[in-house]
């Protein structure tokens, strides 16, 4: 039988981690439909289209849909899961606010942040912050599944599926969406860039965050990331948290500033391919997860960095 | 108004699980238990509408074994009115939780069900938007401020890219996450006073029972480790390593 994976976008732009629970989907089934659920979604619904390996892209449109706002998803997505198997989406904030949803309505299991698929019931996803794995096989004949895309490839481009409408749902009539406050950056997203640099609480303010942090990453054509501590104390943003709680990422260069490394901070990250780490206390966990550690006062290594990418053409 | 706010007992924050060399689970044995952080910062937030005078009870309700009643302690001592456990020995899953306090909402009838996001247990983050849609109330996930006014509540939620404000209708479900607030330490005064209020033991059986799961964990096991690298002289044979070695850059 099919699956369906519900696509995660800001109704402008698809975002990769849909292509990589594409990849996941498809591991459950060779019939992979995507449902684009949002407000003036066409340019989204035809990249969806391009992605090799999906059959069909659903499309349903309204305002409530568009703020992705979780009750209007869930009664958009549970109707159609007449013809489904399975539901599958990343599971960013959007799709673990809206999927629990769609379980409880058809009165299964969810099954949360999944990192592999063994077979089409059994499934490897990570508990404890990430300190154990758990594997799970469920007995639902439908499953509700959120994907840790980053633990997957993303599916290449060179579909042409068929687009078609859906019924949007009657959206949530008891939820008003008020305002948004989304940050706009010209660095690449946290969650899919191939480097992120982070700081953390050594950096003391958030002038000195964006001093350090920001001209190292903008160097690297990095996203920018935070420790949690960095964040309470409010040098960057909540959106910059890298952790259990936080953002998982998994890019191919990671450097971690100033950050000592508690078990939350090395959950969100330790999956990336290579870890630098600069801190001046040489004992910080965050060493012994390194590739390559400096151990050095970071008001002393990052222009040192700086001036080494310059002389390597950086 | 009434404030519903389920709390769970979990392995403390501050102590790493150990994978138990059976592949069972994760060894929990004579390891420091606490309440859940998400969970300890529902209840101060519930304690704090109290406090404005928004809130007129707030109640504290737990799923799990006895011990479950010091977590419920807890909140009673930083300052919820009463508590109720319902007392089982088994780990239900997220749905089973979910209807067991959808079972609570109705018989309890509150306006606000607060509740921390996930538990950091089984990371599920999946119980307060599963009793929202149980119980067809609205929710707002992620809470990083919450408002009441009068018949509605607007909730601030932390989202990817930044924050999004909602206003719901009461009767809502709202989950809090990190910054919300920061939890008080109870006082001793407070903790002295909490051995004294109500806490009533029930059973799933006075609440629908507990039906059978839905997943069976098959096995528990340990992430591949990394293995520390090297330290490195200086910046410079950084980014040779990093263009050479690592192909990174």
């Amino acid at each position: 039988m099919a699956v369906l994976v519900v696509a995660d976008h800001d109704n402008a732009e698809l975002k990769d981690t849909t292509n990589k629970t594409v990849t996941a989907a498809l591991a459950l089934s060779s019939d992979v439909d995507v449902l684009v659920a949002g407000k003036g979604i066409a340019g989204v619904a035809a990249r969806a289209a391009k992605i090799a390996g999906v059959r069909k892209v659903l499309t349903a449109e309204s305002d409530a849909l568009g703020q992705h706002i979780g009750e209007a998803l869930s009664a958009c997505v549970a109707p159609l899961m007449g013809a489904y198997e399975a539901v599958l989406t990343p599971a960013t904030t959007v799709g673990k606010n809206f999927a629990p949803r769609v379980a409880a309505m058809l009165d299964v299991a969810p099954i949360s942040e999944i990192l592999q698929v063994i077979d089409a019931n059994t499934f490897v996803r990570p508990i404890y912050a990430g300190n154990a794995l758990e594997t799970v096989r469920s007995s639902d004949a439908k499953k509700v599944i959120t994907v840790r895309a980053t633990a997957f490839k993303a599916a290449d481009e060179g579909g042409s599926a068929p687009i078609e409408a859906v019924d949007p749902g009657p959206g949530a009539p008891h939820t008003r969406f008020v305002s948004e406050e989304i940050v706009k950056s010209d660095r690449p997203e946290l969650a899919g860039a191939k480097i992120v640099v982070s700081g953390g609480r050594a950096m003391g303010s958030a002038e000195e965050f964006h001093r350090v942090i920001e001209p190292l990453a903008d160097k690297l054509g990095a996203a920018v990331g935070a420790s949690r501590a960095a964040v309470d104390a409010g040098y960057a943003p909540n959106d910059y948290q890298v952790g259990q709680t936080g953002k998982v990422v998994a890019p191919q260069l990671y450097i971690a500033i100033g950050i000592s490394g508690a078990i939350q901070h090395l959950a969100g990250m330790k999956d990336s391919k290579v870890i630098v780490a600069i801190n001046k206390d040489a004992d910080a966990p965050i060493f012994q997860v390194a590739d390559y550690g400096l151990v050095s006062d970071y008001k002393m290594a990052v222009p040192a960095l700086m001036e080494a990418l310059t002389a390597a053409g950086r | 108004m009434k404030v519903l706010v389920p709390v769970k007992r979990v392995i403390d924050y501050n102590v790493k699980a150990r994978v138990k060399s059976d592949q069972t689970g994760v060894d929990l044995a004579n390891v420091k238990m606490s309440m859940n952080p998400f969970c300890e910062i529902a209840v101060e937030e519930a304690v704090r509408l109290q406090e404005k005078g928004v809130a007129t009870e707030v109640v504290a309700v737990s799923i799990g074994p006895i011990q479950a009643q010091e977590t419920i302690r807890t909140a009673l001592a930083m300052g919820a009115e009463r508590g109720i456990l319902i007392q089982t020995d088994a780990d239900p899953e997220p749905l089973e939780v979910a209807k067991l306090l959808a079972a609570v909402a109705k018989a309890e009838d509150p306006k606000l069900i607060l509740m921390g996001k996930q538990a950091i247990d089984g990371d599920n983050n999946a119980v307060g938007q599963m009793l929202s849609a149980l119980l067809g109330w609205p929710q707002a996930t992620f809470a990083s401020k919450v408002e009441v006014s009068g018949e509605t509540v607007r909730v601030t939620r932390e989202v990817d890219g930044g924050l999004q404000t909602l206003e719901l209708d009461l009767p809502a479900v709202v989950t809090a996450d990190l910054r919300l607030n920061e939890p008080r330490y109870a006082s001793l005064p407070n903790i002295m006073k909490a051995k004294r209020k109500t806490i009533d033991i029930k059973t799933p059986d006075d609440f629908g029972g507990l039906a059978k799961g839905h997943l069976e964990v098959v096995k528990v096991s340990e992430p591949a480790k990394r293995v520390a690298g090297v330290k490195l002289e200086n910046a410079a044979e950084l980014v040779a390593k990093l263009k050479t070695e690592a192909g990174v850059i």
